[in-house]
């Protein structure tokens, strides 16, 4: 069994939780192309490395963000999503 | 005989028949270099040095030939797809199969079993019946099957699980299994003979673009330059694209899959559930090959893990309850380069001489001839073929994606 530990509920069976991708920013709707929409709906980093990423404890609905290492199935850090300032998307 | 033995047995110049070329130098240029030694590097390297004469080709391997997603699949190859486009595409390569041993004179065991798609609910009985017509107006053979149909192909299944009873099924009749190491020996050895050159731990590490054009490739071996550059690298389509600066719609999950101990034939077609997340089928060694869906996150490892066996062997018992004995032998994982329409990314790329076969996720064994056979076509024409037009890259850009999702995430 592999442990994450939820910022809201501490260490948890890591069945309990979904992962929802990487963090990545948003474009502003209003002044994006349809090209750069696209890539923004489908492409993604895919890094083989340290990533930060949107997490979901499934039975409280609570989210927040991770970092994980993609190479090494290592869990980094959990932290809860900041309330002002960047979600720290990783290139 | 026994004088054989006694003589290749103490002499050194045993004379079996090297196959696969050791790994030469490296030239410092080659008219393509396909980045990736597995069924489909080696396939299209075939494809390009038979039918389109260009021989100065090098295969780039950072491991061993075949020793990636090729030599970790469990081999259904099937044609039972959603849209046409795709029904075509893998129908062709289901022909290609067919005659490969012949072909490329290596026997590929080629095993015609069938593939049986379970429904236990009205929703995938209308997404079966789907694809039975769907397939059926492309001219292959797809049938709908009762629960008493179903009894007298598989007779051993248990038709009522508990909570999800067995309501009808898919029946596909052409569906098969291979060798999956013989489909890469062969077209790799029939490529080298042809005078393509395989290079096996060279690892491809960087790649310099000048404008629009790759016109070096880096590897731990040495630097070559190129005319046109194909990647073939699978679960690691993304970190190669990024040696050239391009981002892809694709995440890399582990994909897990296990075998049992051998025991006696009952298993003659392949069977499976995508309500189960299982499928399942007997090896020409009797080993019954066990696969399901792919791990929850995104991970370039190949560990193995403990929930994803028991759900498997859960699965499995609920269908065949007696098995229950049977021992696992072996179990492994791959890394599958899935993309957002569970269909491949095959064509050119933004960069004039870089060419794209990837995103074939968890379902790409069975289109190891069709994608070398028109990649090579594409390439040496400088033309994109019919066929595999829809698999275009600049599909995501105008939104124009190829749902598989339904016939492919739990049966491959
Ligand atoms: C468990 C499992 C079950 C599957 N079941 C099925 C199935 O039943 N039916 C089906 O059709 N498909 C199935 N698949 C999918 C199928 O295995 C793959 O789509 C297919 O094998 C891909 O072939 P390939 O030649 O592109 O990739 P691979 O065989 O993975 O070859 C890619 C090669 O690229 C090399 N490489 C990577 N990076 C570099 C680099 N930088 N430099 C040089 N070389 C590099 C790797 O070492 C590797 O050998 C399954 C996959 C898995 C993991």
């Amino acid at each position: 069994m592999k442990i994450m530990t939820c910022p809201l509920n501490g260490p948890r069976n890591i069945t309990e939780f979904q992962c929802h991708g990487e963090v990545h920013q948003q474009p502003d709707p209003a002044t994006t192309g349809d090209k750069e929409w696209a890539a923004y709906i489908w492409m993604s980093n895919n890094t083989a490395g340290v990533v930060r990423e949107w997490w979901c404890h499934t039975p409280t609905n609570f989210w927040f963000l991770a970092e994980r290492n993609t190479m090494t199935d290592e869990i980094l850090a959990t932290f809860p999503i900041p309330a002002d300032g960047p979600l720290g998307e990783v290139l | 005989m026994v004088f054989a033995l006694l003589k290749y047995g103490l002499s050194k110049a045993y004379p079996a028949r090297e196959e696969i070329p050791r790994t030469p130098d490296l030239k410092s240029h080659y008219d393509v270099v396909i980045v990736g030694g597995g069924g489909h590097g080696a396939s299209l390297a075939y494809h390009l040095a038979k039918h389109h004469g260009i021989k100065n080709i090098a295969i780039l391997e950072k491991g061993y030939l075949g020793g990636g997603n090729t030599a970790r699949n469990t081999t259904v190859i099937r044609s039972n797809y959603t849209d046409q486009r795709s029904i075509r595409f893998y129908a062709r390569s289901l022909r290609l199969y067919e005659a490969l041993s012949n072909e490329l004179d290596y026997n590929m065991m080629y095993s015609r079993r069938g593939q049986l798609t379970l429904s236990h609910s009205d929703g995938v009985s209308r997404s079966l019946r789907l694809r039975a017509d769907a397939g059926n107006f492309c001219g292959e053979a797809n049938e709908i099957v009762d629960r008493k149909q179903i009894k007298d192909l598989v007779p051993s299944l248990n038709l009522d699980i508990k909570g999800m009873p067995i309501l009808g099924g898919l029946w596909h009749p052409n569906a098969a299994i291979a060798r999956h190491d013989a489909v890469v020996w062969g077209y790799a050895i029939r490529a080298c003979e042809r005078g393509v050159e395989l290079h096996q731990r060279t690892e491809v590490v960087g790649m310099d673009v000048v404008g629009d054009k790759v016109t070096r490739v880096r590897t731990n071996r040495g630097d070559v330059s190129a005319g046109i550059v194909v990647q073939c690298v699978a679960g690691y389509s993304s970190v190669v694209a990024k040696m050239v600066g391009l981002k892809l719609p694709i995440r890399s999950y582990p994909l897990q899959a296990m075998v049992t101990h051998p025991i006696k034939p009952f298993l003659d077609p392949m069977v499976s559930s995508t309500a189960l997340h299982c499928y399942i089928s007997q090896s020409a060694r009797g080993e019954l090959v066990i696969g399901g869906s792919s791990d929850p996150y995104e991970l370039y490892n190949t560990r193995s893990t403990l929930e994803l066996k028991e759900s498997l062997a859960a699965s499995a018992l609920e269908m065949f309850p007696f098995i229950g004995e049977l021992k696992v032998l072996r179990q492994w994982a791959g890394i599958t380069d899935m993309t957002p329409d569970y269909s491949p990314i095959m064509g050119r790329s933004p960069l004039s001489n870089y060419w794209l076969d990837a995103g074939w996720g968890t379902w790409g064994f069975k289109a190891t001839p069709a994608s070398g056979f028109f990649l090579a076509k594409a390439i040496s024409d400088n033309r994109i073929p019919e066929e595999i037009q829809p698999f275009q890259l600049d599909r995501f850009e105008r939104f124009d994606l190829v749902n598989e999702m339904g016939a492919t995430a739990a049966s491959h």
